[in-house]
């Protein structure tokens, strides 16, 4: 149980013994386009009266405010292995949790019955929290429609058989083999997942979400004179079963071989204290790590961030800012609505350089008494929802890659990591670097691989000294641990230079 | 308990399997719950109650494989979520390795003897469990200037599974837990809030321990006062057995039956060759009674048995589920460890330390990861530099790095503290000439 650190874990989506369904949904099957508020209601086989009826009990011991959160979500997966598309698997959960709050404190219970007796039950756990008078209070019921849908979607995956993505495996392991000789084995994986989400709170509020999620991953190994390495490439956007493209499958083909070949030249840099150009698009693994969990605002709440005391304080060059955005077209990390009713939106974490705002959930926000921005979001039903990054990263500066290398006598460029690491306190963030190049003289020479980075959040804020012009989102598998919860999030960056990181090595 | 009723419902999904297309199946319905309490600075921060049913379907069609699972139990739509999963599978390649396991490998008997579950499991009270959630944090709150916040939690899940199979196996199991944990946060030098953890875990109310816990993590945090980071270089490295794991992780996952299948491991063709260190004996002992992550059978069914790993440095078994086994035309062992211990060590880490001249205790890594082709690997550390037998200075900020092989081949003392509340029970271990990148 390790409560002190957050893993950030680039994995191929799904748990084990979760995944697979067939081509139809379990209970009713729908068109997005036709989804209505009364449709997901009847879905969940509630009504309003039975909502307000739920939440009485909720308040009765005088909670300051409580919600209940109804999810259905249906996974799949597929796998290639061995040249085959040989294995399938899906999992249907479903349920509800209620939650109370009181100031700072949290009453939770879930059922997976969702019926009127069964919510009553979990309502009377969770009102535990508080131990006032009665706190039910006349309700209207307001429906808060979405300002924009950011993840439409055309063909949904209930609609779609196995044997409609079958071929989109299938054409990735015999692209892959078809690049390289040394190739020995492939594994192609396809998941994807659809939540079907009813959300009502103490404030009247009741809205619902669709919301869909595709992934596709290549794993290569190769193998050249005995030497044996394995690379990877993966994809993952909030879309139907239009995801599933061939410009997809030739994107990932190439990319698994190419990540691949490379480790064969690649060595272990001298380590120590040196310069890092870290590459456009993934090396927004460096904001996640080394700020983004130090500005939810839980930890700086409960005062454990290192970035506690520095709201509206200067922390890095003023040519830097940094979004933690929802509201990306079918990014993997946005949400029409957080797990908690908050509208999805776009919150600026520093703004030309100046700490400028927390990510909230409800709890932290009311306690610095400001607006929520969207960020309470939870793995599932199971959990309580908690401040989450959604898509992260930083605006463009005016820099040029190239300026940045030809700067570095004796460094390393980075582009290409596999998961990271932070601890909140003391500020120390990791991640790890499956390949990139040497810096030498201002040039990029041999390849480098398998190695780990390690810095500190503020110091290495302050140390971002080039910003380039070339922003890039990474859309791969990114997901996020906290609490022992799991979020799908994205990251994105321009090319940076931090003039100083401890990178992992060799001593000889 | 798994209820007769969701036994039988678990029977009938079978029979219903096998009439809609499956030759054989196996379905496992599990069924748990948990209860928490979080204290934040003493008071109550949130509580949480839940109950939850799973059922797992592995459905066998025409040579042909796929795994269904839902937490909803009506018949009704069970129907139609099993036919719809054969019809599914049926779209799939053969793979002439999937089938059951041979019943000869089933385990018949009672895990009862094991002893996983704590009958008062049920009877300890809501109350006894805040207070204990409450006593963690108040042994130590308000005792130091330093302090800036204390979590302290109590948890506990009780699980349960009944496994059954279309050619003769029927299994069932249950296990407890009870954990409380307290973590602090102090004011360091500068912004700096160091923090620190500990915990206990047992599978029996009695055998948790219910005092010290808060203390133990003051120590840690306080501990961390000052930390900075030394001079690159290769040094000696004992490492805490808290953090052991970390670096046990990818010999274990290079052993897996999948990564030798697949050809991606360091370990492949290397069973009956010394691959690590004389002094290293490693045991997977899945019958040890009292234990976290003991059991008779794992999810196939397969009587579990207990095996060296490692013996005498050399590697004795891979971890070989019944459908790797029939890929690889072997016998299956088991998928996966269940209670690892190394054969027991003379020292105490106190005495390791005092053998060390200048070395670096490790006490906790941060992140970091291991390539599971060539065993490379690099994980950022934090710890104490050791001189002269004794600790010098909090340090953090590091690097080590090399490969998996090398480092466990310079294993050169093996503690006598084995993690009891893990079900891998690893001792401190000190290892020679490790690179560390600092300064």
């Amino acid at each position: 149980m390790n409560c002190s650190r957050r893993a950030f874990l680039k994995t191929g989506g799904m748990l084990a013994g979760a995944a697979l369904i067939p081509g139809a949904a379990l209970l009713e099957s729908f068109s997005p386009k036709e989804l209505t508020l009364q449709w997901v209601l009847d879905h969940f086989k509630v009504t309003e009266n039975e909502l307000r009826k739920v939440m009485a009990i909720a308040m009765e011991n005088g909670g300051d405010y409580a919600d209940i959160f109804f999810e259905h979500t249906l996974d799949n997966m597929l796998v290639l292995r061995d040249g085959k598309v040989n294995s399938t698997s899906s999992n249907i959960d479903f349920g509800v949790g209620i939650r109370v709050i009181k100031g700072d404190q949290t009453g939770y219970a879930y059922t997976e019955n969702v019926t009127v007796l069964d919510m009553i039950k979990a309502a009377r756990i969770a009102a535990k929290i508080a131990n006032g008078i009665t706190g039910v209070k006349s309700m209207n019921i307001n429906e808060v429609p979405f300002k924009k849908n950011y993840y439409n979607v055309i063909s949904s995956w209930e609609e779609t058989e196995v044997k409609a993505k079958k071929p989109y495996l299938q054409k990735i392991n015999d692209r892959i083999f078809s690049f390289d000789k040394r190739v020995s084995r492939v594994i192609v994986s396809q998941t994807d997942s659809t939540s079907y989400i009813l959300f009502f709170n103490s404030d009247g509020v009741l809205m619902h979400d669709y919301r869909p999620m595709g992934t596709l991953s290549a794993t290569c190994i190769m193998e050249q004179k005995g030497q044996i390495e394995n690379g990877r490439s993966a994809r993952a956007y909030r879309m139907g079963a239009e995801f599933l493209t061939d410009d997809l499958v030739e994107t990932v083909s190439q990319e698994a071989v190419k990540q691949t070949a490379l480790m064969f030249d690649a060595i272990k840099p001298k380590g120590g204290e040196m310069p890092v150009v870290m590459g456009a698009g993934g090396s927004g693994i460096l904001l996640h790590e080394a700020i983004g969990h130090a500005f939810e605002a839980d930890f700086n709440r409960k005062n454990t961030s290192i970035f506690s005391d520095k709201l509206g304080k200067k922390v890095c060059d003023s040519s830097i800012s940094v979004l933690d955005d929802g509201t990306i077209p079918f990014n993997r990390g946005s949400v029409n609505v957080d797990d908690e009713g908050v509208l999805g939106q776009k919150t600026y974490i520093v703004k030309d350089g100046v700490l400028n705002s927390y990510l909230h959930d409800r709890i932290s926000a009311k306690h610095y008494g400001v607006a929520p921005t969207g960020n309470g979001r939870r793995q599932s039903f199971r959990f309580t929802p908690i401040p989450r990054m959604r898509a992260t990263y930083m605006e463009n500066g005016n820099a040029h890659e190239e300026d940045m290398i030809a700067s570095v006598k004796r460094g390393i460029f980075v582009d290409n990591f596999t998961n990271g690491q932070v601890q909140i306190g003391a500020g120390d963030f990791t991640f790890f670097v499956k390949s990139g190049y040497l810096i030498e003289d201002g040039k990029l020479t041999r390849p480098i691989k398998d190695i780990n980075i390690i810095g500190n959040g503020p110091k290495a804020l302050s140390d971002i000294t080039m910003v380039a012009n070339n922003y890039k989102m990474d859309n791969g598998t990114w997901t996020c641990g906290k609490d022992g919860q799991s979020c799908p999030v994205t990251c994105g960056m321009p090319s940076v230079l931090v003039s100083k990181l401890t990178v992992g090595g060799e001593n000889a | 308990m798994i209820k007769k009723e969701q036994k039988e419902l678990a029977r009938w999904a079978m029979q219903y399997a096998l009439k809609k297309g499956c030759q054989e199946c196996r379905v496992g319905i599990f069924s748990g719950s948990e209860s928490s309490f979080e204290v934040r600075d003493t008071q109550l921060d949130k509580l949480q109650q839940a109950e939850e049913n799973q059922m797992v379907l592995y459905l066998f069609v025409d040579g042909r494989y796929g795994a269904i699972s839902t937490n909803r139990m009506d018949r009704r739509e069970l129907e139609k979520f099993i036919a719809d999963g054969v019809t599914s599978v049926r779209f799939l390649a053969e793979d002439p390795a999937r089938k059951l396991p041979d019943p000869s490998l089933y385990f018949s008997g009672s895990e009862a003897s094991l002893e996983l579950y704590d009958p008062k499991f049920q009877s300890v009270s809501a109350d006894e469990k805040l207070k204990l959630a409450k006593s963690a944090a108040t042994e130590i709150y308000g005792s130091d200037s330093r302090i800036i916040s204390v979590s302290s939690a109590y948890g506990d899940t009780e699980n349960f599974a009944y496994i059954v199979a279309s050619n003769g196996f029927e299994g069932e199991s249950a296990t407890s837990s009870f954990g409380v944990s307290v973590s602090v946060s102090v004011k360091g030098d500068g912004d700096a809030r160091p923090e620190s953890y500990w915990y206990d875990e047992s599978l029996t109310w009695e055998g948790l321990q219910k005092q010290g816990v808060g203390k133990k993590a003051l120590e840690r945090a306080l501990r961390k006062m000052g930390q900075s980071k030394i001079q690159s270089g290769k040094y000696q490295m004992l490492v805490e057995n808290m953090a052991v794991r970390t670096l046990l992780s990818p010999l274990i996952s290079a052993i897996n039956g999948s990564s030798i299948q697949q050809k991606n491991s360091f370990l492949l063709d290397k069973i009956g060759q010394k691959v690590v260190a004389d002094k290293i004996t490693l045991v997977d002992n899945p019958l040890l009674p009292k234990a976290l992550g003991a059991k008779c059978f794992d999810r196939e069914g397969i009587a579990t048995k207990k095996r060296n790993v490692f013996e005498h440095g050399v590697l004795q078994t891979y971890f070989i589920d019944s459908y790797i086994a029939n890929k690889l035309n072997v016998e299956p062992t088991t998928g996966s460890p269940s209670v690892l211990y190394f054969d027991k060590g003379n020292y105490s880490q106190q005495e390791l330390i005092g053998k060390m001249l200048k070395g670096i205790l490790v006490t906790g890594f941060n992140g970091g990861n291991c390539n599971s082709s060539t065993g490379n690997f690099s994980y950022g550390i934090e710890g104490f530099l050791i001189e002269n037998g004794e600790l010098k200075q909090p340090i953090s900020e590091m690097n080590i790095t090399g490969d998996m092989l090398t480092l466990w081949s310079n294993l050169a003392e093996i503690g006598n503290n084995p993690l009891k509340s893990s079900s891998w029970q690893l001792p401190t271990l000190l290892f020679d000439s490790v690179d560390f990148s600092g300064l």
